[in-house]
């Protein structure tokens, strides 16, 4: 049961405070930059403006390369929520939009805007919000959202997101303890800005309406807590609280521990257990932004290290390049055996990558140290000596998260609950073998972050590949259901209309068919006379196979039996004509055929006789369907009184065209000695003939098949011809 | 007689006691019956769900059902050793090395459709196991970066070759702290 709001108001009347457990005592090494005031540096000449300088999601760019820019105006929009805004730090020119070496610890490019600055620093019109109390709290969020404030202590929340929550606030704290050695820019800024940080304040207040407000400071701090207390006096609803100094009292957890021993869960937030708590240099930022309208574009940054000449505090541009605050407060490089800048603190800051890197909304610290101030890279075994255990803020054990993320097991590591560690640095600080334990856990968390977005990443995978196969599973069974339904409605429909109109239609086609047969009888009789009879048997045969009668035949067969005849007419009479030109041209095509044709030649012919082959196909089946219709049909002609004469006709026209198309190639064989597949042709027509006596439909297809052949091939010896020609001609 | 009589009274209790715990027992297991994670669920579960195919299978479950009827666990490039490892934890068998057959692990990849050469055929499109192509016929084509498994498969069906198949960007988000720590020391 967390400490009831009474309790902990009583304890802090009798001015004690709670305690964290662990920590540690580095030495302070304040002195050497918290001596002069902040100072001011000179506009850089380019300033690398990252767009995404929070946690969150980076603002849509609205500016383009070459854009002349005010000082104060944004350069980005915030789209999204967890979105803030930034703004050009000085008035230039947009110099380029690309990646640049970032401010993170891998120094990955990352999207930088590029400013040329043009050292007018004209400020673009801003808009401040003087009579914010009788603004609506939606109008002033939205204004210190605009202002692209972010928490300046660290880690970089949104501001506008921490000042709207949704529970009952006990305290706002503001965090100004600056445990971190060597760093004095809050203290600073509390000492020289304490008046404006209470402005911040009352701007908190007046959003969060908390019950009070816990100003937390180091008692290494004097000077600002003087100053602070001064600037409170009136409101009795703010207290100055000096916390004894000790690593890492300034952790938000620590922090919260040690005013109210409220205790932050694991995965929760500050706002669990009824506290907020800010930074002083966000409190500045916020007055800023609604008393002046100014957007959050510069910070205080620490500069200091035994190898800088004249450490100090400065007022950085965001996007300053650190060589230009290096530069100005005097870095040497000696005393370092390679060059050293470490951005942030010594316990939990990162060495750049390139001293391009920008100065970021959190940059609170550039520290270059000589090497005796910092020990070389002497990682030995570890001794189970326990003194992490000891020390460390979160009470968790070390050396075991140690042992388990250099293993791998990172299952392990998150059994011991790593992701309660705050990185302070205080057990890689008393390790006496200098294991860098921190960084092995950093490592482990970045591994886990990874595998977890791989195992979100796999499932949804899954879920598709699910999705997926169920959709074209349930595809392909809307289809087959489509196809049943469809046979259905065919089966349906002829069983119910099959036998009135139909039966007609097939009547008369019998009549035709026999028809045709007799007209075939008689042309053909001079050729083949032992046909005759046989075509009669044929004819009594389809007779007596009465019991076969179908409904199958449609008007649709009609159709196509018309369509056929009518090619089959046209076909036969191409045939004539080419026949004859063969004829014609016999010696020269026979002597051509021997010869190789070009390849050219052959190509087109293949592909024609391949069509004609096709052609012949469909016609077979037409012609297939077409006899097996009238074959089944022929049964009723004598009930049949109405004669469709044009059918008759056609058949007439195509039985005549038939019987020429066969005098054709009788004599075609004759005269047509050279190439061996046309000699072939007509013997394969004639033995066709022989064989119709067994069967009628069967003589028709093979019969269609020569034609077809017999085309191919004179239109064959027709190119051939012409090649010959050209041949001769040149 | 009176030892016939204790041996069946005592035969009679343990009957009985044996047929009401049978009965209390039979009871419990069907009312507080826990549904169990079949072994298939959780090999699936491992799998990266690529639905590459280079295991043989046409996808992971698939491949997770052969693993779990005594089929072997090395053929998975993209889940690689770590896959292995977890796979040869749950089998309780001997994590082996990636069989070469199969396919080298890669770093991972994802499609990209070079989309002005794109003639809009879908045939990448009905090749991906996860829909994560989006176009229509005749239709430039693209990727959806996020959806992407890298598992390969659109590449050999497009006709003109537009799809690459490149490594997954490195950002600061995805960035891994290297060992080269600022080393601290007690200092003053």
């Amino acid at each position: 049961m967390q400490n009831s709001f009474e309790d902990i108001m009583e304890k802090l009347d009798n001015h004690e405070l709670w305690d964290f457990p662990g920590g540690v005592f580095p030495a302070e090494r304040k002195t050497l930059s918290n001596q002069t005031p902040i100072g001011k540096l000179a506009i850089p000449a380019r300033l690398y403006v990252t767009v995404k300088q929070h946690i969150g999601v980076e603002g849509q760019i609205i500016v383009d390369v070459g854009q002349k820019v005010l000082k104060g105006q944004a350069l980005t929009k915030s789209m999204n929520p967890f979105a803030v805004p930034i703004h050009a730090p000085t008035s230039g020119e947009i110099a380029a939009i690309h990646k640049h070496v970032s401010a993170h610890p891998s120094g990955f490019p990352e999207l930088t805007i590029e400013i040329s600055s043009d050292q007018e620093d004209r400020w673009t019109k801003l808009f401040p919000l003087i009579d914010y109390r009788h603004q609506p709290k939606m109008q002033v969020l939205t204004t210190i959202c605009e202002a692209g404030i972010s928490g300046m202590g660290g880690a970089g929340f949104p501001t506008h997101i921490k000042s709207a929550p949704k529970k009952d606030i006990d305290f706002l704290i503001i965090n100004g303890i600056e445990c971190e050695p060597y760093i004095t820019s809050d203290d600073r800024l509390m000492r020289e800005h304490a008046w404006q940080i209470r402005q911040g304040i009352d701007i908190l207040c007046h959003l969060l309406k908390p019950k009070h407000v816990l100003i937390g400071i180091e008692h290494n701090k004097p000077e600002a807590i003087e100053a602070l207390q001064v600037a409170c006096r009136e409101n009795t609803n703010y207290r100055v609280c000096i916390i004894p100094t000790k690593y890492p009292a300034g952790g938000e957890k620590q922090l919260i521990q040690v005013l109210t021993n409220r205790e932050v869960p694991a995965q929760g937030l500050p706002v669990d257990v009824g506290v907020i708590m800010h930074n002083v240099g966000t409190c500045f930022a916020i007055a800023d932004a609604i008393f002046s309208g100014k957007p959050l574009i510069e910070r205080v940054v620490t500069v200091t290290g035994e190898a800088i000449k004249t450490p100090g505090n400065m007022w950085a541009l965001i996007g300053t390049p650190v060589s230009d605050l290096l530069a100005h407060c005097k870095y040497e490089q000696t005393g370092q055996n390679r060059p050293n800048i470490i951005m942030g603190g010594p316990m939990m800051g990162f060495s750049v990558t390139s001293d391009l890197v920008p100065v970021v909304k959190t940059t609170n610290c550039i520290l270059a140290p000589t090497d005796n101030e910092i020990a070389g890279n002497n990682e030995q075994p570890c001794i189970r000596c326990s003194a992490c255990a000891d020390v460390c803020p979160a009470s968790l054990l070390p050396q075991q998260l140690f042992w388990h993320s250099k293993a791998k097991e990172l299952d392990k590591a998150q059994d011991y609950n790593l992701f309660d560690c705050i990185e302070c640095g205080a057990c890689a600080y008393v390790c006496p073998s200098e294991i860098p334990l921190v960084h092995y856990y950093r490592i482990a968390k970045s591994e886990i972050r990874v595998e977890q977005e791989d195992k979100q990443k796999s499932d949804k995978a899954r879920d598709r590949f699910e999705k997926r196969e169920a959709r074209l599973i349930a595809e392909q069974q809307a289809r087959d259901e489509k196809h049943r339904l469809a046979a259905q409605a065919r089966k349906q429909a002829m069983a119910s209309n099959g036998n009135t109109a139909k039966d007609k239609i097939a009547a008369a086609l019998a009549r035709a068919k026999a028809k045709k047969q007799n007209a075939i009888i008689v042309n053909e009789k001079p050729i083949a006379p032992a046909e005759a009879p046989l075509a009669n048997r044929t004819v009594q045969e389809v007779k007596t196979d009465e019991s076969t009668t179908s409904a199958k035949a449609a008007s649709s067969n009609q159709r196509v039996q018309a369509a056929i005849t009518r090619a089959k007419a046209k076909k036969t009479a191409a045939e004539v004509t080419i026949t004859q030109t063969e004829q014609n041209n016999k010696i020269n095509a026979g002597q051509i055929i021997g010869n190789k044709p070009e390849i050219k030649h052959q190509g087109n012919d293949v592909k024609f006789a391949s069509k004609q082959a096709s052609d012949a196909k469909m016609k077979e089946q037409a012609d297939v369907n077409h006899s097996l219709h009238t074959a089944d049909d022929s049964p009723q002609p004598q009930k049949q009184v109405i004669t469709d004469s044009k059918q008759l006709k056609i058949n007439a026209a195509v039985a005549k065209a038939k019987h020429e198309a066969q005098k054709n190639a009788s004599r075609q064989d004759l005269p047509n000695p050279a190439p061996a597949a046309n000699m072939n042709s007509p013997q394969i027509n004639i033995s066709v003939e022989l064989a119709k006596t067994q069967e009628q439909q069967i003589d028709m297809k093979k019969r269609k098949i020569t034609a077809a052949l017999a085309k191919a091939k004179a239109k064959k010896a027709d190119e051939k011809e012409k090649t010959s020609k050209v041949d001769k001609s040149s | 007689m009176s030892l016939t009589f204790a041996i069946l009274t005592a035969l009679l209790a343990i009957g009985l006691l044996a047929l009401v715990f049978g009965v209390v027992l039979g009871f419990a297991s069907v009312k507080f019956k826990v549904e169990s994670d079949p072994l298939v669920e959780q090999i699936d579960q491992i799998l990266p769900q690529t639905q590459c195919g280079q295991c043989g299978y046409p996808g992971c479950k698939p491949y997770a059902e052969s693993i779990a009827n005594g089929d072997e666990i090395n053929k998975c490039p993209p889940g690689g050793d770590i896959t292995i490892k977890k796979l040869a934890d749950l089998m309780g068998v001997e994590p082996k090395s990636l069989d070469a057959a199969h396919g080298q692990e890669d770093i991972k990849k994802i499609a990209y459709i070079r989309e002005d050469e794109c003639i809009g055929c879908t045939k990448c499109i009905q090749a991906c196991p996860v829909d994560a192509i989006l176009g229509a016929a005749k239709q430039m084509h693209t990727v959806i970066v996020d959806e992407c498994t890298g598992c390969d498969l659109c590449v050999d069906p497009c006709p003109v070759d537009c799809i690459d198949m490149l490594p997954v960007a490195n950002g600061t988000s995805s960035w891994r702290w290297d060992i080269d720590a600022i080393p601290i020391k007690q200092i003053g």
